[in-house]
């Protein structure tokens, strides 16, 4: 049995500090309180005194309540039986069934061994043609989604747990609104998705600490199922949320904030999370997609500042599309060169051809007089948006690229694409 | 070790421990912070009346008030020996190779493993005799370590002059094995090994004196070794916000650079980016020696996921092992990736030790630290009078891409050379996309400096030009401002620009670039006339692709040769018309 404490002597913000000995950094422990139970966390200790977030929150705590250490850290499932359900950022239920207690592990565990890593090579099929063709995602690469308030990012992320070709998908949903989570859930129900998913979802009206605790969750139990040979997509929505409840946390500790307020580990913090991305020398691997969006649509604002410093590429979301230039995948080299002989030459091609659109346009608006290459650009530049951005296009990345060569042909001939003559030859719309 | 030296933990946050000890402690010393079987490895850097603040290295999960603490007496040191070249360190120079072989996937805290195999055997030759007068760092004898004589010398750590009054036969010996032993003024005898430990935050200075660097460190990138140039033996630094090809450039130059040894400290960055390297590197040819690239290299890894304190040593551990080497007349090239994120651990800590922050809430001391680091650069003459250099170059990763901040203004202050790789550049596909107006190097170039400045007066004003059409149009331009715009695009896409991705153009050697960049200059210097923009433009095309293909032909090749011919036609076809 273990002891049980009464004397707390500070309650500020989410954090409670108790007087307590042999108490074990990060520990967890129960707070009691006429309202019912919660769990909390040791943050800092010093000398006799234990400070600990309170994952529901401290409001309606009293100085005399009860504290009770458990004698361990945050702990989680990592059975098969997590496949299907929905849990809290805590781990309960969220689904009304049964609690998983079975297998478990800690979270926020040690990095891996670089030593163990492999240069990655395995592409993953979206059927999003912005991304199959453009900014291929890779196996074990960790790419945010940046995005601002109001763009469909949380449609994109339901589009890519549906079709991407991968074994399990890892959701973790960080100050959530409830009808978010609600239009996951169902999306992911109708196209039996659901099936090989796990949910943990934070909403916003939940307590703020426990939102960070998603990512760990989300992503220890990925490094689980990897470690079986799975190949884990884990995707996170929205990163900017949980860097804020850091924010939160450390100010209430008096901690000296660096810029603009968040903490000065902000790179750290987000890094020790980015990096589970791995693919294992013998075993799975795990992709992280995570959305981040763009306080005031700026993106030298810390948080997606220090995450493209982290991450493999970055996807623009803007205008309820995928942007071409913004956009990166840094390891698309990788695999790209081994789809089909033309995948990089039409990918290439089509960018340099929609930039140049995108002048014709300035000059279009700037009253300037349009040559006929202009109108062909003109053209071009409508359908490539039409056709090939439009996020509900839905094609495998051949059908994407034979649909690359018919818009070509349909606005150039075939010297004006300026295209190597072998892959004209083998590939031009009429030559075939 | 004393057994008794011990103290307690009295508090804990994040990674700082405090503890309160019994008897006394040493700043910077080594602790460690028993958590049942397993030891923590810390550092003290702050003491308080009884009390010492702790950095640990590791994760500090499960400690409580009241665990022990023992104290080591010992700096935070780096070993040194045969056998450091090809391996893979992290930031506290465990081998990582070993380490996975030992806890797997994960890096498990609190093991710890000898950074060099005590077991392995090297053919020892002695060059110095008994009775011979040392002082530290002069040589007793070599062994064989891949391509160099690595030499064995008396400790850094041998204070005055020492009388060798043994030295073992030639022959094979392992590490633990005594090889000689010498004698001070005192009449103190102490042993020698092969190996050495020094503690990593001192600069070892066991040279006669430091030299200016003048010579070049050829680097085989033509816009640094011909525009912005680095000695050996000095320092640069490359910012640049992310996506801008601040890896690559690293990359290309621990690959290129021609250099003895490299040493790569990846401190902070992603992982991913050193599986590159330790992937590749064993299976990449060097060029110089016809071994492969790892034969020269070591690498430091130290990833953003691993522990933040530990990043702040591994870039010191990096540059003392580029100190050992340069004591044996070596040329040592040792590329920090990045030291944004060594100065963000130096913030963490400072933050929790609730120190007076300064700019950005980097500590005061930021700046005399990034400084001192760059110092422990240069080119030194050693005791024995041969030469040794170590190079650094630091990347730097500026918050939101803005050069003002606190770190990239500290380095400016320091280096020799600022190679500044710029967003727009990065944008439009322009690699090395490092800005050729706004970077600056003190060094001497490989080329004529009044060349160097003729060229880049082409590339600024071609610049004015290029704004100015923005704002006039291209029929508000008269034709021979035109063509200063397409004779500086021209420069920037047949010389500034190199595919690194291309076997050929990856590297381009001195004579290379000098005899490419004369040619280069002839068509700068070249009076073309046009009868229109149209015309200019098609021809400075047509010019650029003649001389891009040239690029990425071998040099002096056939094909090389032949290409030349086919550009010194494509001028006169020019000059004819007019």
């Amino acid at each position: 049995m273990r002891k049980v404490y009464h004397r707390i002597i500070q309650i500020a913000g989410n954090v409670i500090t108790v007087e307590a000995d042999n108490v074990a950094y990060n520990d967890l422990a129960e707070v009691t309180t006429s309202r019912g139970t919660s769990l909390a966390q040791v943050i800092r200790l010093a000398d006799g005194k234990v400070s600990l977030q309170v994952f529901a929150g401290s409001r309606g705590i009293s100085t005399g309540d009860e504290v009770r250490f458990l004698g361990q850290p945050m702990k989680v499932s990592s059975s098969e039986d997590l496949l299907g359900r929905i849990f809290t950022g805590a781990g309960k239920p969220r689904d009304m069934r049964a609690p998983i207690e079975d297998k478990l592990i800690e979270i926020g565990g040690p990095s891996v061994n670089p030593a163990k890593r492999i240069i990655p090579r395995k592409m993953i099929r979206t059927g999003i043609p912005m991304i199959d063709l453009f900014n291929t995602l890779v196996e074990s690469q960790k790419l945010p989604i940046f995005s601002s308030a109001g763009e469909p990012y949380n449609e994109l992320l339901a589009r890519i747990a549906m079709q991407a070709e991968v074994d399990v998908i890892i959701l973790g949903g960080m100050g959530m609104k409830y009808d978010d989570y609600l239009f996951f859930r169902n999306t992911l129900d109708e196209h039996g998705a659901l099936s090989r998913s796990v949910m943990f979802i934070h909403t916003a009206s939940d307590p703020i600490v426990e939102c960070l605790l998603v990512p760990d969750m989300c992503l220890a139990v990925a490094e689980a199922y990897a470690l079986e040979n799975k190949r884990v997509l884990v995707l996170l929505t929205d990163m900017t949320n949980f860097a804020d409840a850091m924010k939160e946390i450390a100010i209430t500790m008096e901690q000296i904030p660096s810029n603009r307020g968040y903490p000065g580990d902000l790179y750290s913090q987000l890094a020790s999370r980015y990096e589970k991305a791995v693919d294992f020398d013998g075993a799975g691997s795990i992709t992280v997609l995570a959305v981040t969006t763009m306080p005031g649509d700026d993106v030298t604002h810390p948080i997606p500042d220090n995450t493209g410093y982290i991450t493999e590429g970055q996807f623009y979301l803007s205008k309820g599309r995928i942007e071409p230039f913004g956009s990166l995948s840094r390891l698309k080299q990788q695999v790209n060169g081994r789809t089909r002989a033309d995948h990089r030459t039409i990918m290439d091609t089509m960018i340099r051809f929609y930039a140049d659109y995108k002048e014709t346009l300035e000059k279009q608006s700037m009253g300037f007089q349009m040559s006929s290459w202009d109108s062909k650009l003109l053209k071009f530049g409508s359908r490539f948006e039409k056709e090939m951005m439009d996020l509900s296009v839905n094609i495998q990345l051949e059908e994407a690229l034979d649909l690359g060569w018919k818009i070509l042909a349909d606005c150039f001939d075939s010297t004006e694409t300026g295209i190597k003559t072998e892959l004209i030859e083998k590939f031009w719309p009429g030559n075939k | 070790m004393l057994d008794n030296n011990l103290g307690r933990i009295t508090g804990v946050n994040g990674n700082l421990v405090t503890v309160e000890f019994d008897t006394y402690v040493t700043q910077n010393e080594v602790a460690y912070a028993i958590l049942g079987e397993k030891k923590l490895k810390a550092e003290v850097i702050r003491v308080r009346g009884r009390r010492a603040d702790l950095q640990v290295f590791e994760s500090t999960v499960g400690l409580k008030v009241g665990d022990p603490v023992e104290f080591t007496d010992e700096l935070l040191s780096a070993t040194l020996g045969p056998g450091l070249l090809t391996q893979v360190f992290d930031g506290l120079q465990n081998p990582l190779n070993k380490l996975a072989e030992k806890s797997g996937f994960f890096l498990e805290r609190g093991i710890y493993l000898d950074a060099l195999d005590f077991d392995s055997v090297w053919n020892f030759t002695p060059t110095a005799e008994v009775g011979a007068k040392l002082r530290a760092g002069d040589s007793i004898g070599w062994v064989p370590e891949g391509i160099f004589e690595h030499q064995i010398m008396l400790p850094f750590a041998f204070n005055g002059v020492w009388t060798l009054t043994w030295v073992a036969a030639p022959g094979e010996y392992d590490l633990k094995t005594v090889i000689a032993k010498a004698v001070n003024e005192k009449g103190e005898e102490r042993e020698i090994t092969m190996v050495q430990k020094w503690p990593v935050k001192i600069p070892v200075d066991c040279y006669r004196e430091k030299l200016l660097p003048v010579k070049p460190l050829i680097t085989q990138q033509r816009i640094i070794d011909t525009f912005f140039p680095v000695a050996q033996g000095g320092t640069f630094c490359t910012p640049g916000p992310f996506g801008a090809g601040k890896t690559v450039l690293q990359h290309s130059l621990s690959r290129y650079a021609e250099a003895d040894v490299v040493i790569v400290a990846a401190c902070g960055e992603r992982a991913g980016e050193v599986v590159e390297i330790l992937r590749e590197f064993p299976e990449l040819e060097d060029p110089r020696t016809g071994k492969t690239l790892i034969d020269r290299s070591i690498i430091i890894c130290n990833t953003s996921s691993m522990p933040v304190a530990a990043r702040e040593a591994s870039v010191y551990t990096a540059v003392t092992l580029a100190e050992y080497y340069r004591q044996m007349g070596l040329n040592v090239l040792m590329l920090a990736d990045s030291t944004s994120r060594w100065a963000q651990a130096l913030r963490e800590m400072s933050g929790r030790l609730e120190e007076i922050p300064g700019e950005e809430a980097f500590p005061a001391y930021l700046e005399s630290r990034i400084a001192s680091f760059y110092e422990r650069a240069g080119l030194v003459k050693l005791n024995n009078g041969k030469t040794g250099s170590v190079t650094i170059c630091g990347a730097v990763s500026p918050a939101g891409g803005n050069f003002e901040e606190p770190v990239t203004q500290a380095t400016l202050k320091v280096v020799g050379a600022f190679l500044g790789l710029s967003r727009d550049r990065s944008s439009a596909r322009r690699f090395p996309a490092i800005h050729p107006l706004e970077s600056w190097s003190h060094y001497k170039s490989i080329v004529d400096a009044k060349q160097i400045e003729f060229a880049r007066g082409i590339l600024r004003r071609g610049q004015e030009v290029n704004q100015m059409m923005k704002v006039v149009g291209e029929e508000g331009t008269n034709t021979d401002d035109f063509v200063i715009y397409l004779k500086s695009e021209f420069l920037d896409f047949v010389y500034l620009q190199q595919n690194t991705f291309d076997a050929v153009d990856a590297a381009s050697n001195e004579e290379r670039q000098q005899y490419c960049f004369s040619k280069v200059c002839e068509v700068l210097n070249t009076k073309f006339t046009f009868e229109s923009k149209d015309t200019a433009r098609r021809f400075f095309q047509e010019l650029q692709l003649i001389f891009t293909d040239w690029n990425y032909m071998p040099f002096k090749s056939d094909s090389f040769n032949k290409q030349e011919e086919v550009i010194a036609s494509k001028i006169q076809e020019n000059l004819r018309h007019a």
